[in-house]
This record gives C-alpha cells, sequence and structure tokens, in this order.
C-alpha cells in the first residue's frame, strides 16, 4: 500500500477506535478539537523543520504530491491518527481509572431493575 | 552537532510543552500510570507503522542529522522517541484546554459532566410502540 492509502485506512481506523471500539467519543468534543486546532500548528512547525532540513524524506511514489509547510498532505492525516488514538486511550483510560463508566452504560438501567 | 538536529527538535516539543504541567497543573507527568497505558498501544500501532513504512521505502531518514543510534529492530532512536514525545505533547495540550476552559473531555466520573456538551444518551428512550396495548 502506498503511504496515502494507509494514511486514509489510519484515519478511518481511528475514528472507528474512538466512536466504535473504545467508545471514548473525543472526536464530538469542542475541548478536543481546541487542543488539536493547537497541536496542528505545533505539528505544522515541527513536521517542517524535519521535512523542510530533510532529517526525514519521502518516495514520490508513495505519496500524491502536495505538500504543506515542506510535508506531504499524507502527514496531515498521519498527524491526526497518531494524536486522535493518543488522546482517545488517554480518556479510555481516564475512565478506567476514575471509575467512570463509558456512555453506553450510563442509561442502561431498567424501570424496576437495579439503578 | 548535525547528527543531533532531529533529537533537538524532540527535545525542543518536550521544553516547549512542560511549563503546561506546572503553570496549568495539567496533571500528565503527575498520572505516570495513566500516560503509560497510554502511550503503549499507540506506540506498538504507530512504531509498527513506521517499521512498514521504512521496509517499503515510503520514507527515510538522513543519517548526517541523525545519532545512528539505533536501540530495536533498526528503527532509528529518534523515531521511537517520536512516538512517546508527540503523543505526550499532545495529552499535555488536552489537559491544558481542559484546564483553562472547564470543558469535559469525557473521562469525569459519572455525574460530574456539566451538562450541555454533549447528549450521552445515544440508545433510544424506549422501545415499547405507543398505542397498541390492548
Amino acid at each position: 500500500m502506498s503511504y496515502t492509502a494507509l494514511a486514509a485506512v489510519g484515519v478511518a481506523a481511528t475514528v472507528l477506535l474512538d466512536l466504535a471500539v473504545l467508545r471514548t467519543r473525543v472526536l464530538v468534543r469542542k475541548a478536543f478539537w481546541v487542543a488539536y486546532a493547537i497541536i496542528i500548528v505545533f505539528q505544522l512547525i515541527t513536521n517542517g523543520v524535519l521535512t523542510g532540513l530533510a532529517i526525514v524524506t519521502y518516495d514520490p511514489r508513495a505519496i500524491l504530491g502536495p505538500r504543506f509547510v515542506y510535508a506531504p498532505v499524507e502527514d496531515l492525516l498521519f498527524g491526526f491518527a497518531l494524536v486522535t488514538q493518543t488522546l482517545s486511550w488517554w480518556v479510555y483510560w481516564g475512565r478506567r481509572l476514575n471509575g467512570a463508566k463509558p456512555a453506553r452504560h450510563r442509561f442502561k438501567g431498567q424501570p424496576g431493575g437495579p439503578s | 552537532m548535525r547528527h543531533l538536529t532531529y533529537l533537538v527538535v524532540l527535545a525542543a516539543c518536550l521544553i516547549g510543552t512542560a511549563p503546561l504541567e506546572v503553570i496549568l497543573r495539567t496533571r500528565v507527568y503527575a498520572r505516570p500510570v495513566r500516560l503509560l497505558l497510554t502511550l503503549l498501544p499507540v506506540g506498538v500501532v504507530f512504531t509498527g507503522w513506521d517499521v512498514y513504512a521504512i521496509s517499503r521505502r515510503h520514507w527515510g531518514y538522513d543519517r548526517a542529522q541523525m545519532s545512528g543510534v539505533r536501540p530495536v529492530g533498526g528503527l532509528p532512536l529518534e523515531e521511537l522517541l517520536f512516538f512517546l514525545v508527540v503523543p505526550v505533547c499532545a495529552v499535555l495540550t488536552l489537559e491544558a484546554v481542559r484546564a483553562v476552559k472547564g470543558w469535559p473531555v469525557g473521562d469525569e466520573p459519572a455525574g460530574d459532566e456539566p451538562a450541555g456538551d454533549e447528549p450521552v444518551r445515544d440508545e433510544p428512550a424506549g422501545d415499547i410502540p405507543a398505542g397498541d396495548s390492548p
């Protein structure tokens, strides 16, 4: 698979992980998107340095071609996957360690059953 | 000194975000178990991706700007650190936003969550069809 294809799969897998597997749903949180907006600025700076100084180089055959701040556009998808998966796991473990219940269990109490 | 370039970039990320822990009390480094449990699955997935990408030559590295240390499976030390440093910075940023804005992120103990940010309920309220009773 090319980097382009893998990056697209990575984003899809990340969305599934957050919404369906861990059910952390950080993707619907304002706090997540504001944090991500801050992160992407610094990601563009550091990734721009790494690619601009040619510390990391890419095979032209593995990418689409367009670049943003020196880096291939695929890096934006890679970064999204990396950051989002991290924050989903952080919230997941926070729930487990805080004793908070996942959203799906919150309203499971049946009338007459244990609440 | 040029071989330290990548390491300097990573160090700058850690140094730049460290004040968040002190000034905003993000308590990320203060919760090492939770942090390690977070870094582990992410590290496995993304170093795996990295190993695959290097083997397929999707990307490569300029050895002149790297330390040359390859602790595990031929992966450069800098790459391994990248998948620890970036997640740590991401978590610090999320916790900083929470500290400043007070917005929930979804790990709050049940009942503590301020109303109105997100509907928690994701199942229909009732499944008894109305009007069918004898």
